[in-house]
């Protein structure tokens, strides 16, 4: 059975022009991912920077393990922030035994490296790396103490549709071995693939949480028909509930039969029709008002 | 303090140093080619004016009076205490002053090795002829020694220069460079502590300054046979002292800056006045007082005297040990304020 890892309690951060975090409560459980979900300027960078204990919380309280933050969390904790510099002139493989001669004990670094496909790039300077090869070196170095807990924030960020996929595959790898993860992302579809539980942020405050089936459950219980906007010109749109989106019109309904019986009556095309059920862009978007990806 | 996190943080630093080319070939041409200049600039004959040094000038006697007043030979006065005498004796002796002259009791000290100083000489004793007296106006004293060249006298002076751009630089830009790009953040992390950090930084450029430095210096003696007269190991403890006193002077500078356009500022102005007013390329010895004693509070002065000193004199510890306190001193303020300022981020 599931205890829990990690206690967030109440944690404020104030800076002296904006509220960063405005009062979150966070229960992490052992061997769960977790995902932070917000726009840009929500907090969760913050909030996972203090739970990182890389900056001061003005308030609030966390206990790992029942007990303050300390040397044990910077021992067990790996940490793979949002952009983090490699030291110049230094290869892969020496940038990997650096990090692990930091910790009084570490991963076994062949596995590690065959893990995340570093194989064909040990020599190389870390200059030289790609996007999706500098990600796996720093996910490497955020395994390399073994940790118990791992933050991951925006690692996804900036990768192309198939190192995205590769990386996925890495989380849910170690997810596999039980180890908990915190995940901050801006993209929906890593939350709900990756995700046991997530916390939606904005304004530095949790408006959602839970696991992404029950948000999504709890919050709707309709689908979205999506047809381009050209093929709809001629159609009384005044009784539904629409949304625009990138050139189509989204009518949200929970009878598909009967607006699908009023387009055909009205001649339109159902040849681009699209039925999608509800995402957590629409839980943002309903919660917040705002795009998730603004 | 883990010895093993130090050691990783510390190879790495001097991996990356040793490995950044264009960085490490600077380190040493630079001074290299300094010297060069230096050297190739003062081989030739330069048309010089004749230099005397006069001590009790104000109580000179009718003879000395007319000796001093002559024209196209630059007379310069000399305190009469005994140290003063003896510093300027010295200087006769390095062919840096061509005759010391007491006005009052009508001695003179030539090297007897200087052409310069013999024709000082011959002037003087031309003057005791034309003034009619068959009696040996003058008493001479002579000294003998090796002519220190500018080259000798600026060398210590280059040496200890190119050490505070490295030591400054190198700790100060670096570390300010690394905590821009989000590196300190990441190193805040792990179990590393901000002492064990500081003290590999410390440590890495120690080592590669004083590698560097051996080099230049052996390089450079190789190709310009400048002087030295004392002992190799007093240099290299100079040497070390004074690197660790510029190195945490960077650290200070270092501790919370974020921008590298500020630290390059910031570094500029503690080593650009060091440069000019430390006595690297001319002496102290006659400027302002004011001048003399804001010198005294820079690292790079007691580093190039005391170089200085065991270079061309021959002087031992116990001789410099008012340069080598000075430069302890500076390096636990400076280690200790480096240190409390410093933030990862």
């Amino acid at each position: 059975m599931a205890t829990d890892l990690l206690q967030i309690k109440n944690l404020v951060k104030h800076y002296p022009s904006v509220k960063a975090v405005n009062g979150i409560d966070i229960t992490l459980r052992t061997g769960i991912c977790f995902g932070l979900l917000g726009p840009n300027g929500a907090g969760k960078t913050t909030t996972v920077e203090i739970l990182e204990g890389i900056i001061q919380a003005t308030s609030g309280e966390i206990l790992y393990k029942g007990k303050p933050l300390g040397d044990q969390f910077r021992k067990e904790a790996g940490i793979m922030f949002q952009s983090t510099a490699l030291q110049d002139y230094i290869t892969v493989r020496e940038t990997l035994e650096m990090f692990a001669n930091f910790y009084p004990q570490h991963a076994d670094l062949e596995n590690l490296i065959i893990r995340c496909n570093l194989t064909e790039y040990l020599d190389q300077d870390n200059r030289e790396l790609s996007g999706g090869q500098r990600q796996r070196l720093l996910l490497a170095i955020a395994l390399v103490n073994n940790p118990d807990i791992i933050f991951l924030d925006e690692p996804t960020t900036g990768l192309d549709p198939q190192a995205r996929r590769n990386f996925w595959d890495l989380i849910n790898d170690i997810k596999s071995e039980g180890k908990t993860v915190v995940l901050t992302t801006h993209y929906m579809d890593e939350a709900y693939n990756l995700c046991d539980e997530i916390a939606i942020m904005d304004h530095g405050k949790i408006i959602a949480q839970g696991t992404p089936k029950s948000l999504l459950e709890e919050n709707f219980n309709d689908v979205v028909l999506q047809l381009p906007k050209a093929e709809l010109k001629d159609f009384d749109l005044s009784s539904y509930t629409t949304h625009e989106r990138d050139g189509h019109i989204e009518i949200t309904t929970c009878d598909v039969n009967e607006v699908i019986s009023a387009l055909i009556k009205n001649r339109i095309s159902l040849s681009l029709l699209q039925i999608r059920p509800r995402t957590l862009d629409d839980l943002f978007l309903q919660l917040t008002g705002k795009e998730l990806r603004a | 303090m883990s010895f093993k996190r130090f050691l990783a943080l510390f190879f790495s630093r001097n991996k990356e140093f040793i490995r950044d080319r264009s960085s490490l070939s600077w380190n040493i041409l630079m001074p290299v080619l300094i010297v060069a200049g230096f050297s190739f600039a003062f081989s030739g004959d330069i048309g010089k004016q004749f230099k005397v040094g006069v001590i009790n000038e104000s109580s000179a006697t009718l003879q000395a009076k007319t000796f001093i007043s002559l024209k196209h030979i630059e007379f310069y006065s000399v305190d009469a205490s005994d140290s003063a005498i003896s510093h300027s004796i010295k200087k006769v002796q390095r062919h840096q002053v061509d005759m010391l002259l007491d006005a009052k009791k009508q001695q003179y000290w030539i090297n007897t090795k200087s052409p310069s100083g013999y024709l000082v000489e011959k002037i003087l004793l031309g003057l005791q002829n034309k003034i009619g007296s068959e009696k040996q106006l003058f008493e001479k004293q002579t000294v003998s020694g090796k002519q220190i060249r500018y080259i000798d006298w600026v060398i210590p002076g280059i040496l200890s220069m190119n050490m505070m751009f490295s030591a400054l630089f190198g700790v100060g830009f670096v570390i300010v460079r690394y905590r821009k790009n989000g590196m300190l953040k990441r190193l805040k992390a792990t179990p590393i502590t901000a002492f064990e950090y500081l003290s590999a930084q410390i440590a890495s450029r120690m080592i590669l300054i004083m590698v560097v430095t051996a080099f230049v210096f052996y390089g450079t003696h190789f190709f310009v046979d400048f002087v030295m007269n004392g002992s190799h190991l007093n240099l290299f403890l100079v040497f070390a002292l004074g690197a660790l006193s510029m190195i945490s002077l960077g650290l200070i500078i270092a501790a919370r800056i974020k921008s590298e356009e500020t630290a390059g500022g910031l570094l500029n102005l503690f080593s650009w006045p060091m440069m000019f007013f430390s006595g690297v390329w001319f002496s102290l010895e006659g400027a302002a007082p004011v001048m003399q004693n804001i010198a005294e509070i820079f690292p790079l002065t007691h580093v190039t005297a005391a170089a200085r000193a065991i270079m061309i004199d021959g002087a031992g510890l116990l001789d410099i040990s008012y340069h080598l306190i000075i430069l302890a001193v500076q390096s636990v303020v400076f280690l200790f304020f480096g240190a409390w300022f410093f933030k990862w981020d």
